[in-house]
């Protein structure tokens, strides 16, 4: 009873701490000042008076919010005295790892600059600048020489990285034995199984309604669709996050479904942050980063090229661009296993003074990125937003997919709790597979990586978007990506090489992902 | 890429006839009708695929003289409000004879922007857009000139219409609905329509700046291909059902609703305004493309309508959707008599307007409130044709006394 009582209080402490520099807080402060006006507030009663105020106008609501979305992304800590690198990454092996990934991919970025001898950052002449301001909106009609840039890394060159991850303390010898995984991946992380994963995606079974498989034309409205319709909108006028985040496990409806994911990640459309969007914007005019070439090149060669994403171009370059030059994210490397990679002003190596981070925001793009983006256009239209949007979906969700971490939504959780399922509730279907030298998660890793993005039809891709905020957790992927093989199985048992294999899952874009979850967890008989 | 010669040698019992022999059912082109379908005679199962007189259609200025024609007799008979369903095509000005009447309406609106049209050309070729009355002055003394030197040749027909200025644009693109109808007959009007379609997009960012460069404000696919920006893998192409979705996130299922139902008005209204020029003849029947643009009110306007819809596929995924509208297109012609004739739906085909309005099977009721019809159209929904099929032709099989 203590200890909880003890790791109570320490939780409402660093929450409290977090929130006391954020706007919000200031917000609440004006309003219990303004508030001293009115005549319900007795001196007397103070604090119970200005509570109930708060109460009434809606304040608390968004207090609530703020710590629902707090408790959400912020890892709970296990130990009053665990130092700040427990927080990014338990596992010592795991940090050795990402830290060593890092430094390759500061490497290839440095020698990248030096062969093209082109700066990491420099400012831009006013001529340029004044250009760059009125091509704003159409920075897709340009076509810069972006052939000698390269994407720092492909998600297979990463996939290779977490083949090689080994556990120091998980003595395995070099020979095969019944403690060796089938799969590519040999760390031994705890992942769910099926009845665990039935469990956590309670909603998802088959005596509850889903948006995805009871709004088909054969299913009547009034059977589910109307009511679920009736209740997002209620959740919608409340404003609450913590319901949303319930509600939207079930599918969230076309015309809902903007508001709720900003209710649900927790953004809000003050003046001050569209302020910060347009000095994020200055800071791309002034400034020139070897970064924006990357992000230039990404976008040409995947979104430009998708069929649907290609209409969207501009907004892409509009958020990707200010995306790198956002301090703000640095914020959750304090819970993310990898660092911002450093970079020293020129002729200062080493002095500690002169270290900046590179880029601003830490995080370096790589082939693919861009596709993060991409079907969030389908919602926002105004940059601002869609900004915001993107960034809360990045900082609490799509880092982990591409950072090495112990944590149950990281890429390698993902990819082991896929190997486990395949191999559990597939056997000859991954037995044959892996005969063949067709490893299924060399196929799904991709999918995984970007979170279907690009591979689904869009509608289907935000289905399972929805499902992702809903439960707070990427897993959604990997049992996804099982449920694909499991419907394939039947063509996938008759290939006789990885090509053949890849080819039978080259296209998924007619797949619908609600019923294949549906059958996958609940209908297959294990 | 051929579609049409994919879909018919496909169908299961059709022989391709060589030359001169007999044929039952011929797709031809809008040339060999003009020159041979007078004096052709045909048996009475024998299909074709236009009508003669189509043209009172799909040229420019013979659709805008019915257009306002039938507008007028609607004034007259049913009252302004219900004339005004008929406002859906930008005020057009047939040049050179209606020449004075556009300058009128020209100098009533100062500083629009208009667009000028050949009647009977394709693909985005001879157009252009001005401001100025000075632009085709210059132009009218151009094509004067150069039919002077070439002695006898006749100054082509062109349009004046008034340019839409504020299209609906998406990722700052301006773009255009590509939909298809079928007509089996006209006396009575029997029209079907297809619940797949495209939007096509222009390459570059809209901006009325730039009215010189076609490439912006033409959205035509040819036009697109020639542009320096075309990247052929790009298809610059979205699914109706996509553009369906983006609109209802954006805008609410409503607003898509009354959009949809102001398109149906466009197609039944459009055919109205012909079905008592168009030689009638059961031989025939046409499937037509219709152009739609939308602007920013969420108004869709008529551009234009071809017979001749192009059946070339540019794209794996509007090589699907040209076959499946193909095959649908055969069976609903029913040269194989399989069915009963009073189908609503047989694949991606709906069955719009027969002779009257269609209701819908399951009695939906109406989302605007209006207590508006309910049509049995469904544009942009999911499309699954397969299935359908598979269960028309079993019942019908069911049906018949005699197997086939």
């Amino acid at each position: 009873m203590l200890q909880e009582e003890s790791d109570l209080a320490l939780i409402i402490a660093q929450i409290v701490q977090k929130l006391k520099g954020s706007t919000l807080y200031a917000q609440l402060e004006r309003q219990a000042w303004a508030s001293l006006q009115r005549p319900e507030i007795k001196l007397e009663s103070l604090k119970e008076d200005i509570k109930e105020f708060f109460k009434i106008s809606g304040w608390e609501k968004k207090l609530q919010n703020a710590v629902y979305s707090e408790l959400n992304v912020f890892p709970l800590p296990s130990h009053p005295a665990a130092p700040p690198e427990h927080l990014k990454e338990p596992l010592v092996y795991m940090r050795k790892a990402q830290g060593s990934w890092e430094k390759r991919i500061l490497k290839s970025l440095n020698s990248m600059c030096t062969e093209l001898s082109i700066p990491l950052a420099r400012k831009r002449p006013v001529g340029e600048q004044k250009e760059l301001l009125n091509k704003w909106n159409e920075m897709g009609t340009d076509e810069p020489d972006l052939s000698l840039f390269r994407p720092v890394y492909a998600p297979k060159d990463f996939l290779e990285v977490l083949i090689n991850l080994r556990n120091p303390n998980y003595e395995n010898g070099d020979s095969h034995s019944f403690r060796t995984h089938l799969g590519l991946i040999q760390v031994p992380l705890k992942v769910k199984d099926i009845p665990e994963l039935k469990e956590f995606f309670v909603e998802l079974g088959l005596t509850a309604g889903q948006l995805g498989i009871d709004d088909s034309t054969q299913v009547p409205p009034e059977l589910f669709e109307n009511e679920h319709v009736r209740i997002g909108q209620k959740v919608l006028s409340e404003q609450d996050s913590a319901a949303a985040q319930q509600y939207i496990r079930q599918g969230s409806p076309t015309a809902l479904r903007a508001e709720l994911w900003a209710l649900i990640l927790n953004t809000s459309s003050q003046p001050e942050d569209i302020l910060y969007y347009e000095q994020l914007k200055t800071n791309v005019i002034q400034h020139d980063l070897l970064v924006d070439s990357l992000i230039y090149k990404d976008v040409k060669l995947t979104a430009s090229n998708d069929d649907y994403y290609f209409v969207f171009e501009d907004y892409l370059y509009q958020v990707l661009l200010c995306f790198s030059r956002d301090t703000s994210v640095l914020g959750h490397f304090a819970y993310n296993s990898a660092s911002p990679p450093k970079s020293y002003i020129r002729g200062k190596l080493g002095l500690e003074e002169y270290a900046v981070f590179y880029p601003p925001n830490g995080v370096i793009p790589f082939h693919g990125f861009s596709m993060y983006v991409a079907p969030l256009c389908f919602l926002y239209h105004e940059p601002s937003k869609l900004y915001q949007i993107f960034r809360e979906m990045y900082v609490r969700f799509f880092f982990r997919l591409h950072s090495i971490s112990s944590h149950p939504s990281g890429i390698v959780s993902l990819c082991l709790l896929f190997e486990t399922l395949l191999q559990t509730y597939l056997p000859q279907l991954f037995y044959h597979l892996r005969e063949i030298g067709a490893q299924p998660l060399r196929i799904s890793f991709k999918w995984m990586v970007r979170a279907f993005s690009g591979y689904l039809a869009t509608d289907q891709l935000l289905l399972l978007w929805d499902r992702i905020l809903g439960y707070n957790s990427l897993e959604i992927l990997a049992v996804l990506a099982a449920a694909v093989f499991a419907f394939r199985a039947v063509n996938l048992m008759e290939v006789t090489s990885l090509a053949a294999a890849e080819a039978v899952l080259a296209d998924l874009s007619t797949l619908k992902v609600m019923p294949l979850l549906q059958i996958f967890l609940f209908a297959t008989v294990t | 890429m051929n579609t049409l010669v994919d879909v018919l040698h496909h169908r299961p019992g059709w022989v391709e006839v060589k030359e001169e022999g007999e044929w039952d059912f011929y797709w031809c082109d809008v040339s060999w009708l003009r020159e041979n379908f007078d004096h052709t005679y045909m048996d009475e199962h024998v299909r074709i695929s236009h009508f003669r007189n189509h043209y009172e259609l799909t040229r420019k200025n013979y659709m805008v003289k019915n257009l306002k024609r039938f507008r007028k007799q609607l004034e007259r008979e049913a009252g302004k409000l219900e004339a005004a369903k008929c406002d859906f095509f930008p005020k057009t000005f047939e040049m050179p004879c209606e020449y004075h009447l556009f300058v009128e309406e020209f100098r009533k609106n100062p500083g629009i922007t208009w667009i000028m049209k050949p009647v009977a050309r394709s693909q985005g070729k001879g157009i252009f857009l001005f401001r100025r009355l000075k632009d085709i002055m210059d132009w009218k003394k151009d094509t004067r000139s150069s039919a002077d030197q070439k002695g006898d040749i006749p100054v082509e027909n062109y349009v004046a219409q008034r340019y839409i200025e504020n299209p609906y644009l998406i990722g700052g693109r301006k773009f255009d609905l590509r939909i298809y109808v079928l007509v089996m007959s006209y006396m009575p009007l029997r029209a079907w329509l297809y619940r797949d379609g495209f939007a096509r997009f222009s390459n570059t960012r809209f901006t009325l700046n730039s009215i010189d460069d076609q490439y912006v404000h033409l959205t035509n696919v040819a036009v697109q291909k020639t542009s320096p920006d075309y990247h052929p893998k790009k298809g610059c192409k979205w699914m109706l059902q996509r553009f369906r979705q983006y609109l209802a996130s954006k805008h609410g299922p409503k607003a898509v609703e009354t959009l949809f139902g102001d398109m149906d008005n466009i197609f039944i209204r459009s055919l109205q305004s012909v079905q008592k020029v168009i030689i009638s003849d059961k031989h025939c029947f046409e499937l037509y493309g219709y152009d739609i643009l939308i602007d920013q009110d969420l108004k869709p306007w008529l551009l234009e309508v071809n017979a001749s819809p192009s059946l070339t596929a540019s794209s794996q995924e509007d090589y699907e959707l040209k076959t499946c509208l193909l095959e649908d297109t055969l069976h609903i012609v029913d040269m194989e008599a399989r069915l009963t004739g009073r189908e609503k739906r047989v694949g991606g085909f709906d069955l719009m307007w027969n002779d009257g309005p269609v209701s819908r099977e399951d009695g939906a009721h109406d989302l605007s409130g209006l207590g508006n019809f309910v049509t049995n159209t469904h544009l942009g929904c999911v499309n699954d044709r397969k299935k359908q099929l598979r269960q028309l032709f079993r019942s019908l099989q069911g049906q018949k006394k005699t197997p086939n």
